[in-house]
């Protein structure tokens, strides 16, 4: 099956039913989508498809319509997009194994929502874990985020 | 073993008399320098001026050899060489070096000796040195106990220091000025003229000349990097998804691989049918490992269906299997025959309790998980007579051992190569993960494999944060604490763990009651006893270790005596406080959270204290009756370490410890079925998630207490200020963790 990651397109040789995150990281070496849970229950697994914030572990590779950016395709170190530089400047991560995660998860929910709320970036992002407990950092850097986005 | 390895490793255990004979015993061994690692193989034109600093011609590199699993300990360690060396840390590399003897944790040990961290007395003193004397005799390379910054703060900088004046004397050399004529800044020798000599094009003949050894470190008033906000090394990879962790290792031919081993603790299997799991797509082997199967295949989820394909007959678990009975081993071991030991006994306690009203209350903590959110994983590669492993993990040179104690391979040929640790909080204190790796290694020489663990795999074979039970006995008279009598009985952490890494401990296990028996109170009765419970499944050090569970059981009582006598739980302690630096913390907190003032009705606020790792630290929360449940509003933390090194991880490392600490405390607990874990996801186990963090306030005080680490001493006072705060909120005082077992969070 043809798959477009970051804009290239790859041609997967996978059983319909290997989740996206499998493909990404073994198939086609793109590690920065990380494997915590396999059941949605973390979040460290977060891509976009079609701009929309899924998590690549329950995502079967039939069901694959559209094209996937990951956190490489977000942003990189030389040209951050804005949440990645938000939270650059907030200083958020830790260990950083969650933060693709969150931040995939972050840039989805902004650009739906431009000028959320406490209270709507917390339901936003309370699906994704982080053991270091970085959320009130998380919290910062999306309002920054949401901030420069609105300006921009 | 021989006579010498005996004796050093006694004198590890500082019990009385083994400090002086290890001390003395060990003075030619511990004077000697040790062998610099770096100094192997060295190319012609390079320098390894000291075992933390490489300079060839393609640049600088600094050696930080404290494991980084996300608190920041390369780039704090990296900062300290560069506050002398003068380099800026975006032209360095950065990397943790190989294992060596060099890299020993001269401060760790003292956390195993009955030593309080306000003790100044002669024993206290000589017990902290021998920590550094079997640190070193022992090679002990190790991060763990909150040890990194006071450890590494002189040695770094002296290691920068060091190398910057060699450059310079390379320098004088080459041009005839004077050393005073020269300066040192960004990675070069500044001429009077503005020339710049950059360190790599001195390296050549800095390698020729002996290291200047006689230097001054700078006075922190002349400092760039320390007690300034610092940008964190890995902010930037871990902002981009760059980072790359154990998890994400790669290279040619590797093969994916994943064990699934008995879930029932410590139990073997009798035998496996692999004819449907061979079967599967790009399933190459289905091969035996200690206690199970692992399977290799050309990608991680084939080997994760794979290996639930293969039918496996397991053993029974040798240890006590259930929750229930597990805690009847606890309760059962309130015993004389079974203490383990009476650090504080001041005063009477039998005699003030004889008598009058006792009040008594008894306290359970369960059997907590690590599980860090990156999965153990790791990737070893065998062949001829080599093995090279690529892994996250504190304890390089114990893996390094128990490598070549696996496969007969001598050490020198085990390379361990450590990458950052996707978490940890202790789970990389040990190396099971990386000897059923190694097992299977052995089985496909040359091929290079790529281990990962399911999430189930990875909660169900954690060595857990052991459970434990108080029974507090106390009286109160004229509004005051009088007499505080502490028993904790829990299974032994230091037996457990010492063991898997082949350290013999003698003595008490200071874990047991750590975080409990050192506290910095005068009460006039007043007596600590720990307990030790036969060994059950195998437990190891979980952030904070001892401390994280006695915080709640000794200050959740102290707050009991408190309300009974009417007392202030603030005003108590500080009255009670012995040592000025706690106290300072105790008024600091006070200070924040606007202690005293009235709150309203279905709200209230706990405060707890407990110094551990030599760092007092007050907390205080407040939480509030809402519909759905309790809410928690906000927390304050107020904690001393001598000097703030970087205040914006200061912060970081602090405020995570927080969430750490109520997290546990409000959901998650591991209970065991026939020896089997039943929580093997996030989702029975889920700690502290957004939609209920507070907002955290942090205070880090500099009164002149000694320099120490913040890693972990955040952690145990949150979950007793938590239940301290649900009782001034609702009158109902909890005595069991976890809180979601009494009550509802919203």
């Amino acid at each position: 099956m043809e798959l477009t990651v970051n804009g290239t397109v790859h041609d997967v040789d996978v059983e319909d039913d290997m989740p996206l995150l499998w493909i990404l990281r073994d198939e086609l070496g793109i590690t920065g989508p990380k494997y915590g849970c396999g059941i949605a229950q973390c979040g460290a697994c977060t891509v976009h498809v079609d701009g929309l914030a899924v998590r690549s572990c329950q995502l079967r590779a039939a069901d694959v319509n559209g094209n996937v950016t990951t956190i490489e395709g977000l942003g990189t170190p030389e040209a951050l997009h804005v949440v990645q530089a938000a939270w650059v400047e907030h200083q958020v991560a830790q260990c950083g194994y969650c933060q693709s995660g969150q931040i995939m998860q972050a840039a989805s929910f902004l650009e739906l929502n431009p000028e959320p709320t406490d209270d709507q970036i917390d339901a936003a992002m309370s699906g994704n874990l982080c053991r270091c407990g970085t959320y009130p950092r998380i919290r910062a850097a999306v309002h920054s985020a949401a901030a420069r986005l609105r300006k921009a | 073993m021989s006579r010498l390895g005996t004796i050093t490793r006694r004198s590890f255990i500082v019990g009385s008399a083994a400090i002086v004979g290890g001390v003395a015993f060990g003075t030619y061994l511990y004077k000697r320098d040790l062998k610099n690692p770096l100094l192997e193989g060295l190319a012609p034109g390079a320098a390894a001026i000291t075992p933390y600093v490489k300079i060839d011609p393609g640049g600088v590199t600094l050696i930080t050899p404290r494991a980084d699993v996300g608190q920041g300990a390369y780039s704090i360690q990296a900062h300290m060489i560069a506050e002398e060396l003068d380099v800026d840390l975006d032209a360095v590399q950065i990397t943790p070096g190989p294992p060596s003897p060099v890299y020993y944790n001269g401060v760790v040990g003292v956390e195993a000796m009955p030593i309080a961290a306000t003790s100044e007395t002669m024993l206290a003193r000589t017990g902290r040195g021998a920590s550094d004397v079997a640190g070193k005799l022992l090679g002990l390379q190790l991060t763990g106990g909150s040890s990194t910054v006071p450890d590494m703060y002189d040695r770094l900088r002296m290691a920068g220091a060091v190398a910057r004046e060699t450059l310079l004397a390379a320098a004088v050399a080459q041009t005839g000025l004077d050393r005073d004529q020269l300066k040192t800044e960004a990675g070069a020798v500044v001429l009077p003229d503005g020339m710049r000599l950059a360190y790599q094009d001195l390296a050549a003949a800095a390698a020729e000349i002996e290291p200047v050894t006689n230097v001054t470190l700078r006075d922190p008033s002349e400092w760039r990097h320390l007690g300034k906000a610092q940008m964190r090394t890995d902010i930037v990879p871990k902002s981009t998804g760059t980072q790359t962790y154990g998890i994400d290792m790669a290279m040619e031919g590797m093969v994916y691989a994943t064990t699934r081993t008995n879930p029932a603790q410590g139990g073997d299997i009798m035998g496996f049918d692999a004819g449907r799991a061979e079967k599967m797509r790009g399933v190459q082997a289905v091969l035996p490992i200690t206690g199970g199967v692992a399977v290799v295949a050309d990608n991680t989820w084939r080997a994760f269906q794979a290996v639930q394909a293969v039918e496996c007959d397991w053993g029974p678990s040798p240890y006590t299997g259930d929750t229930a009975d597990q805690f009847k081993a606890v309760a059962e071991s309130f015993t004389d025959d079974r203490q383990d030991s009476r650090f504080r006994d001041d005063g009477d306690v039998m005699q003030a309790l004889a008598e009058g009203e006792v009040l008594e209350a008894e306290y359970r903590i369960p059997y907590l998980a690590h599980a860090p959110l990156e999965p153990m994983s790791v990737v070893v590669k065998l062949e001829k007579g080599r093995v090279d492993i690529w892994t996250g993990t504190q304890i390089p040179r114990f893996m390094q051992a128990n490598v070549a104690a696996l496969t007969g391979i001598d050490a020198e040929n085990v390379h361990i190569h450590v990458l950052m640790s996707g978490g940890s909080f202790g789970r990389r204190l040990e190396d099971d993960y990386t000897l059923r790796a190694v097992e299977v290694a052995m089985q496909m020489p040359g091929t290079p494999i790529k281990m990962v663990w399911s999430r189930g795999e990875d909660f169900t074979h954690d060595f857990p944060r052991p459970l434990a039970m108080a029974r507090a006995r106390g009286k109160v008279s004229n509004g005051q604490i009088a007499a505080y009598d502490l028993a904790i009985a829990a299974p032994s952490t230091a037996e457990s763990q010492m063991a898997r890494l082949n350290q013999p401990i003698f003595g008490p296990d200071i874990a047991i009651v750590a975080g409990a028996w050192d506290q910095p109170f005068a009460i006039p009765d007043y007596r600590v006893t720990g307990h030790r419970v036969p060994a059950m499944v195998p437990v190891s050090s979980w952030r904070s270790v001892g401390a994280s569970g006695n915080g709640f059981l000794h200050e959740s009582f102290m707050d009991e005596m408190c309300h009974a006598a009417g007392v202030d739980p603030l005003e108590e302690r500080l009255r009670l406080c012995t040592h000025d630096p706690s106290r300072k913390v105790l008024e600091a907190v006070g200070e924040m959270s606007d202690w005293g003032a009235t709150l309203g009705p279905g709200r209230g606020r706990g405060l707890a204290f407990c110094l551990s790792f030599g760092v007092p630290v007050a907390e205080v929360v407040e939480v509030r009756q809402t519909d759905a449940g309790l809410k928690i509003d906000r927390v304050f933390v107020a904690a001393e370490v001598g000097r703030v090194l970087d205040p914006v991880n200061f912060e970081a490392q602090l405020s995570g410890a927080v969430i750490w600490g109520l997290g546990h405390a409000m959901n998650c607990e591991l209970t065991y079925r026939d020896g089997v874990p039943q929580q093997d996801n996030y989702h029975l186990y889920e700690g502290l998630r957004l939609y209920q963090t507070p907002k955290i306030e942090v205070r880090g005080l500099e009164n002149g207490g000694k320099l120490r680490g913040i890693g972990e001493p955040g952690v145990p006072p949150a979950a007793p200020a938590l239940a301290n705060a649900i009782f001034a909120a609702t009158g109902q005082r909890i005595r069991e963790l976890p809180l979601s077992k009494s009550v509802d969070f919203a």
